[in-house]
């Protein structure tokens, strides 16, 4: 079984008005247990919003989210422990922050689910320690803090529900590429080690082509594809005509082919890539 | 959602009372309180009604959002429908229970102010449906322009005025996402004693002040970036412009005024 399912979902903003807008329109998606999924698309194509149905922070207008198969908009459903197994990291997250220290920052998630103080504790210095914060930042301000290190006391704050699904709405948007590259890393290695579940929206497919194992696309509320990233990235063309570029490395190679120098299929890490030259050039087989 | 809360509640359509200059619409709305105010008889109200069933027609504004108006003052209407029916004395009493007493006086009086009150909410939300709070604030300081002669700083307050309503929605919007934000990580804002919930605020108003408090420096920096130095010979992008319909319309307003004062002096 699915641990995140939507059927049918789609969301309308400002039904009536002359405002009216369906963000979202008739989504059908299953996210299985222990996936990274990267979810990518144009601004405006309806991320964010089927983000917020996940975790049930908005009702759908239409169609059912359903959490280990029990429909989470069910009368009487819990929404608040909804909340707690699927962690969602907002757009630009530092600006929620708002306790005095970092610690306390963390801890605001972990004890709202009615924690006591050990397991609370235990969860903020690991959490903090998996976004690499150091231990004498945690009594600060967070206020005091560089954009960078917001971003990742916010990210810990929602880590340290320890969320089954873990969604992050654009968590690199904003931060220079060190910065990209560090978060993502980190996340993947945190993916790895709890086996939870990972949902990371973007629009940048070089930030999601490295770590994910499944892609989702959505251009104008709909999905266009879910699938392996090197199978969505076959259908290139595709996906340029709809506002979105593919990674660099692919489009170098690509334009390789055209000049007659083959490999045998899509590139879409650099690592990758560099490997496939060196072994080229080297008149060797690539190792990986 | 709280973005469902328009402010200055404009609608945005396409009609002959939408393209007229705002600042006619002020001065026909100013002389059509007055009017309703001033008329102590019923031809009044009934000129008020003509005035608002016309202006409803030529803006297309759909009757229903005109009655949606009225919603947010029924407590007030039935307060005040009540204080005049009991408290009023005089004419013939209708009813009458130890000190409680309900007289000709007092039922004629509270309606006449409840259809005026009715009224008067009416007409002036159809002046904010057809008109965006932009506009308003800009025939405002135009109209009080001659003010500036006392040193009065109108453009000042025009230009807070337009800050103002122009961060509203994105605070509003702000607001929701870190509503949305804090939810996500289990805040709990709806059950819980007064206490509690005005508790469940503070994780809310901190982030949504300091974000104001960033935008307003942006937006400060912004504005001297591109040379901002108050009204002095300042031009603007929108000139508010008077036509034939605006002529037309204020005529047509000022007739229905005259024919009121008319119709008081002679029934009187």
């Amino acid at each position: 079984m699915p641990i995140l399912e939507a059927k049918n979902l789609t969301y309308t903003y400002s039904i009536g008005s002359p405002f009216e807008k369906t963000a979202v329109d008739h989504i059908n998606l299953q996210i299985e247990q222990g996936e990274f999924v990267g979810i990518i698309g144009h601004t405006g194509s309806g991320k964010s919003t089927l983000m917020q149905m996940m975790n049930g922070l908005l009702k759908p207008t239409e169609g059912t989210v359903l959490l280990d198969g029990k429909d989470i908009w069910e009368k009487n459903a819990d929404r608040r422990a909804v909340r707690f197994q699927v962690g969602l990291v907002f757009q630009y997250p530092e600006y929620q922050l708002f306790e005095e220290t970092v610690y306390k920052d963390i801890a605001f998630g972990p004890k709202n689910m009615g924690l006591d103080e050990k397991e609370i504790d235990r969860r903020v210095r690991e959490t903090a320690e998996a976004v690499g914060l150091r231990e004498e930042l945690l009594e600060k301000a967070p206020y005091a803090l560089s954009g960078g290190q917001k971003r990742r006391v916010a990210i810990a704050g929602v880590m340290a529900m320890e969320p089954r699904v873990l969604i992050l709405d654009e968590p690199t948007a904003g931060l220079d590429p060190k910065g990209r590259t560090k978060i993502l890393t980190q996340l993947s290695a945190y993916q790895k080690r709890t086996g939870c579940t990972v949902m990371l929206v973007s629009h940048s497919m070089e930030d999601v082509a490295k770590y994910v194992s499944r892609l989702l696309v959505l251009s104008h509320a709909k999905v266009v594809c879910f699938d392996t990233p090197s199978n969505v990235f076959a259908r290139g063309d595709e996906l340029e005509t709809m506002g979105l570029a593919l990674p660099q490395i692919t489009r170098v190679f690509r334009l390789l082919r055209e000049r007659g120098i083959t490999f045998p299929d899509e590139v879409y890490t650099v690592k990758y890539g560099a490997e496939l030259l060196r072994a080229r050039l080297e008149g060797r087989d690539p190792q990986c | 959602m709280l973005k469902d809360i328009t402010l200055g509640q404009y609608f945005p359509i396409d009609s002959v009372v939408h393209k007229m200059d705002a600042r006619y619409k002020i001065i026909i709305t100013l002389l059509f309180l007055v009017m309703l105010f001033w008329g102590q008889h019923v031809t009044s109200l009934i000129a008020g009604f003509v005035f608002v069933a016309v202006a409803m027609i030529c803006s297309k504004i759909p009757p229903k959002m005109v009655l949606k108006s009225l919603k947010p003052i029924v407590p007030i209407l039935i307060f005040t429908g009540l204080l005049n029916l009991f408290l009023l004395d005089g004419g013939k009493t209708y009813f009458q229970w130890k000190f409680v007493k309900i007289t000709e006086q007092g039922v004629q009086t509270s309606v006449f102010m409840l259809v005026r009150i009715c009224l008067l909410i009416a007409g002036t939300s159809l002046l904010t449906y057809t008109t965006s709070p932009i506009v308003l604030t800009d025939a405002i300081e135009s109209l009080l322009s001659p003010l500036k002669k006392l040193k009065m700083p109108v453009h000042e307050l025009a230009m807070m005025m337009t800050i103002a309503l122009r961060f509203i929605p994105t605070l509003i919007e702000e607001t929701d996402k870190i509503m949305a934000a804090q939810k996500a990580r289990g805040a709990d804002m709806e059950s819980g004693s007064l206490i509690q919930r005005a508790h469940a605020l503070i994780p809310i108003l901190i982030p949504l002040f300091v974000s104001a408090f960033r935008r307003a420096e942006e937006l400060a920096l912004a504005m001297e970036c591109r040379c901002y130095h108050g009204g002095e010979g300042r031009t603007r992008l929108r000139v508010l412009k008077s036509g034939m319909r605006d002529y037309i319309a204020l005529a047509l307003m000022i007739l229905l005024f005259a024919a009121v004062i008319v119709l008081n002096i002679i029934l009187h």
